[in-house]
């Protein structure tokens, strides 16, 4: 199976929009969603069953037994997230706490254990198709480790499709560098702003360390050409290659809201992702023999 | 940080416009500091512009193990949690890129055999722009988190300013927690999208958690349906202020320009949402 993951390091520059018209035009039977922190593929691509949901168990946190805390404050000393403060007793902050277990290695009095926590769900969808999303939980870390068992569940499902689709996170972070492993091709989805295009600068750093191909489009390209021109010849300065670009479409938001995508609509911005799935599919199977 | 009036910008979707309410709440304000804490894609300083006045490097202790003191009894790889150590062909080898810097090997270690040091993941810089001081943290690409940025920004910027504005990061997990933990109020930014409005819940819900007060700036309208107006009114979400999509902004913020420098009605807008949210600390 081969595997495409879209990036875009700044948000909000059409990850969503551009995963979803993937989706239909290939007709991809794997796709999944792995921006966990605000995930919103399921919204555009209808369901009709109920997904299979799982807890998502984070490292379990720790827990001070006040009956047996000695107030010796060797744990808040030790930690070094700041996740344990002393009110009235020796309290654990369950957000701040990462599991590490230094406090209970500290701690003289053995009043310290670990519990387990939910820090996020799974939900697996099967129509014929496999789309495998996730919510963490708000306020919770380790949402790379749940990156990872999002893509687990796509995988383990869907062994027999011959693509799947991973609509990724913003951002250049631990979750962004989970999805990043493992896949084939990352077209990065920039803007023509003066931020789309300093994101997508530190984006294409981030991947630099994976043997992923990645290649470059921008998405409602026509507000502002100039800005357009300067992120192609970015891309041919630097052997990136460049995709397409997407018109703005003042409809696609209203598309969005009646849970559309691009493709569902006959017009210049369907049109443009129909060339840049084309131009990505061929950069796919260049050097597959 | 002492600081009058600390005012959070989040949004849980990523590009509903944060920075841009942000860095113009800033510019509007009298004797502001900006603090961007969106480490992984920080882009306040292309609005705030100015050079750079100075720069602290931040770093995170990382394990070294040394080998001649090692016996290899593996207590550190059996302890870490984050699975950041493994023994292999007889030697302790550290994975630095999930380290999580908890120090735990260190104290398990029974030949006193792990040392620290500092690995540097990023950096603050300090700009001045007009009237507001532009703090930017910044994540090296290909580090994980950029967690402790972001508290180093909050601990070490220096008080006496009216207002604090603090730009954080898209999402809702921990890393936005600590930006917004001093905050006296959260200005959620959303745009008219189922997207947006789902997103918005999830801060919202965050908001509620550290039981802070917060309002909605609703952004890129467009006079259709909006989900993200839909949602504030059924859940009590104050609508501060509404921003309609037009090309003239899109400009603007296309090419790293305040409008409040270029708009007088947007500047007169952005001054009463400055003064709506002061009115809403006080109550």
């Amino acid at each position: 199976m081969k595997k495409i993951l879209i990036l875009s390091g700044k948000g909000g520059t059409g990850k969503t929009t551009l995963s979803s018209s993937l989706i239909r035009l290939l007709d991809a039977k794997a796709y999944a969603d792995c921006d966990v922190d605000a995930p919103n593929l399921h919204l555009v691509m209808e369901e009709e069953n109920e997904p299979l949901k799982s807890d998502f168990l984070g490292l379990p946190a720790a827990y001070i037994d006040p009956a047996k805390c000695i107030s010796c404050d060797l744990c808040r000393q030790n930690c070094r997230f700041d996740a344990i403060t002393n009110i009235n007793g020796y309290i654990v902050n369950d957000h701040a706490c990462e599991g590490c277990k230094v406090c209970t290695l500290v701690c003289p009095s053995d009043a310290i254990e670990m519990v387990p926590r939910v820090i996020g769900h799974l939900s697996l969808y099967k129509n014929g198709h496999v789309f495998s999303t996730a919510e963490l939980k708000m306020g919770s870390g380790n949402s790379g480790l749940l990156v990872t068992e999002v893509k687990k569940h796509l995988y383990v499902n869907s062994k027999n499709a011959d693509i799947a689709i991973i609509d990724g996170s913003p951002g250049i972070g631990c979750p962004v560098i989970a999805s990043i492993s493992g896949v084939d091709l990352v077209i990065l989805v920039s803007e023509p702003t003066i931020s789309g295009f300093n994101d997508m600068e530190r984006i294409i750093k981030t991947s630099e360390g994976f043997p992923a191909k990645v290649a470059v489009c921008v998405n409602k390209f026509d507000l502002h050409l100039e800005n357009t021109e300067k992120i192609i010849s970015y891309c041919s300065e630097n052997g990136i290659p460049f995709v397409g670009t997407i018109p703005f479409d003042k409809d696609a938001s209203s598309l969005i809201n009646q849970g559309k995508t691009l493709a569902d609509k006959d017009g210049p911005a369907r049109d443009s992702i129909i060339k840049i799935m084309e131009r990505s599919m061929k950069i796919l199977n260049e050097g597959d023999n | 940080m002492d600081t009058n009036l600390k005012i959070a910008v989040l949004s849980g979707k990523g590009g509903t416009g944060k920075t841009f309410v942000a860095s113009n709440l800033a510019k509007i304000a009298n004797r502001a500091v900006y603090l961007d804490c969106d480490v992984e894609e920080p882009n306040g300083h292309l609005f705030l512009k100015g050079p750079v006045l100075e720069a602290f490097d931040v770093d995170l202790p990382m394990p070294e193990v040394n080998l001649d003191l090692c016996d290899n009894c593996r207590k550190c790889v059996d302890f870490c949690a984050f699975n950041a150590l493994a023994l292999i062909s007889g030697r302790v080898k550290v994975f630095d890129k999930i380290c999580h810097s908890c120090g735990g090997c260190k104290v398990i270690c029974p030949q006193n055999a792990i040392e620290e040091y500092n690995k540097n993941i990023g950096k603050i810089e300090r700009r001045h722009y007009d009237n507001v001081d532009v703090y930017t943290g910044i994540l090296n690409p290909g580090e994980e988190s950029g967690t402790s940025i972001i508290k180093k920004m909050m601990t070490t910027i220096p008080s006496g300013y009216e207002t604090a504005i603090i730009d954080s990061p898209p999402g809702s997990a921990c890393i936005v927690m600590d930006s917004i933990e001093d905050a006296d109020y959260c200005v959620l930014v959303a745009e008219p999208t189922t997207f947006g409005a789902h997103n918005l819940r999830m801060v919202h819900e965050l908001t509620k958690v550290f039981n802070k007060p917060c309002g909605a700036v609703l952004n890129k309208t467009n006079g259709e349906e909006d989900p993200s107006r839909i949602y504030c009114m059924d859940n009590n979400v104050p609508i501060l202020l509404d921003i309609p999509w037009r090309k003239d902004i899109s400009d603007y913020i296309a090419e790293g320009s305040l409008v409040v420098e270029k708009d007088k009605e947007l500047s007169e807008s952005f001054a009463a949402l400055l003064e709506r949210i002061s009115q809403e600390v006080q109550k």
